[in-house]
């Protein structure tokens, strides 16, 4: 038994505070979706099959890789990227981090990484340095930024106790 | 990714409907209507093109999701529980310490955040030949052969392999289900049914695209643990090319049952060694009646790997392998590592 490929399906999803009503194909990824459809390029397209953590969103505040999500499995949901962290001008205060503690190079994985370090803090189960390496090693730096990301996160989360 | 076709049943009897079709599929896996839920295996998989179902079946919001009481002392977890949930559930850390230990051995914090306990048990073997469409697969497409057997074949398969396939099972958390003894809740047309978790999975023998006993008309709808002694003295050692988030090499969940110095009840399942998590039940029975020491556990995992087999690449993984079994059994007894 086969079954003929669908058309559009209608999807409401909060991006970023912003209710939106869409029709998708249900082959799109919430990766595509976003950077595609909705023009948020902020989240990144690494490898595609959930290894490298580039496309780290938030839905419903639980930390996932957008490129393994459909869109259409995501209705309801309310999904943010690192272009809805900050308060207007005001940094979320891991992005300020990262600047503070040049926790990058070149920055392609930066969004990921601030989207996991929001949820790994949300979690609540990462207490040193040591917890912070194992629960962001889904999140790949290929410049070898980790000694200051691992820094950035920890000084948040220092303040946060 | 292919296109497909999409549904989004409310209800387990409306999910059942649209599986009814897959009667007469070899596997599950390869049947043309797939239940989805966290999707992590299966979409890889599908951008890879190496599985190509039609319709999809979102069971997300199918009532098969929390975890319970069980009623006579153990834990049911619901089949669309993530691993993360089941993982930091308290009544797990403490009834259960070795799958706390073995579900966060696995994957990254973002995987386990999407992935279910029913897709952890089905997902599916990373050997490279496996997701490389352009080289021969007997799981992948029976009969093309087998592209490990003399390839690239370091993370493959030393026990209970055939000349077919020597594809591994990839999971942590199925390596602790093994070693705790758990069942596998399953709901098909004709209603639920039980089956033993050492059942479950196959070995690849002529067939290695036949994975599992699940049938393709079947989803899976809850793990149970039993009750157990085993939390106390129990550990998941995880050997592996990266601190973190990297497949097993060899891993082991051990678990034992000590009254006055002398060992009562052994578990050991191996993980990264075959196509299924590896139980040796007459190798554990050898440490019964013996008191924990290195020389008790070095026997117990000769006898596991008495018929080991390594390809080449991976014969170092039964030396490996025998080390950590000694070193999983020592950490369970309270030993210092020797």
């Amino acid at each position: 038994m086969t079954h003929p490929p669908q058309g559009p399906i209608p999807l409401t999803l909060a991006v970023n505070g912003r209710e939106l009503a869409l029709h998708v194909a249900p082959w799109t990824t919430l990766l595509d979706l976003l950077r595609l459809h909705l023009d948020l390029t902020g989240t990144k397209k690494g490898c595609d099959h959930g290894q490298c953590g580039a496309c780290t969103v938030l839905v419903d505040g639980t930390r996932i890789n957008a490129c393994l999500a459909l869109a259409v499995m995501q209705d309801g949901k309310s999904v943010t990227t690192i272009e809805g962290l900050s308060r207007g001008d005001e940094l979320h205060p891991l992005q300020a981090a990262f600047i503070e503690h040049d926790a990058f190079q070149c920055g392609y994985c930066t969004p990921g990484q601030i989207c996991s370090a929001v949820g790994m803090l949300a979690e609540g189960h990462a207490e040193g340095p040591d917890d912070i390496r194992e629960q962001m090693s889904g999140n790949i730096c290929r410049c070898g930024a980790y000694p200051n990301i691992v820094r950035a996160i920890g000084e948040v989360m220092g303040a946060g106790r | 990714m292919r296109p497909f076709s999409y549904a989004r049943p409310d209800s387990l009897d409306g999910a059942l409907a649209e599986l009814a079709g897959n009667q007469g599929a070899p596997d599950a896996s390869a049947a043309p209507v797939r239940p989805v839920a966290g999707g992590t295996n299966l979409l890889d998989l599908m951008k890879a093109d190496v599985m190509r179902p039609t319709r999809l079946v979102d069971i997300t919001r199918l009532a098969l999701r929390g975890i319970t009481e069980t009623g006579d002392g153990g834990l049911r977890l619901g089949a669309l529980s993530t691993n993360a949930e089941t993982a930091w559930d308290e009544r797990v850390r403490a009834r259960y310490p070795l799958l706390h230990k073995a579900i966060l051995a696995g994957a990254s914090a973002q995987l386990r955040n999407m992935a279910t306990n029913g897709g952890n048990i089905l997902q599916r073997t990373r050997c490279y030949y496996f997701y490389d469409t352009a080289t021969p697969c007997n799981k992948r497409a029976p009969g093309s052969g087998c592209g490990a057997l003399t390839g690239v074949n370091r993370i493959h398969a030393i026990l209970g392999a055939s000349e077919h396939c020597i594809a591994t099972h990839p999971s942590d958390m199925a390596v602790a289900l093994a070693a705790l003894d758990a069942t596998v809740r399953v709901a098909g047309p004709g209603g639920e049914r039980a089956i033993p978790f050492a059942d479950f999975h196959r070995l690849p023998g002529d067939t290695p695209h036949r994975e599992t006993t699940l049938r393709p008309e079947e989803v899976v709808t809850a793990i149970d643990l039993p009750a157990d002694n085993l939390a106390r003295h129990s550990t998941y050692l995880k050997a592996r090319d990266r601190a973190s988030y990297a497949f097993a090499l060899v891993s082991a969940a051990v678990a034992l049952e000590l009254e006055d110095g002398v060992v009562r009840g052994a578990r050991l399942a191996l993980g990264g060694v075959a196509h299924k998590p590896w139980r040796d039940r007459d190798a554990e029975a050898l440490l019964v009646g013996k008191a924990p020491g290195r020389a008790a556990f070095a026997a117990v995992a000769d006898a596991v790997l008495r018929d080991a087999k390594g390809h080449g690449h991976n014969t170092f993984k039964i030396g490996l392998a025998r080390s950590v079994i000694v070193r999983a059994f020592e950490e369970a007894a309270g030993l210092e590592p020797s």
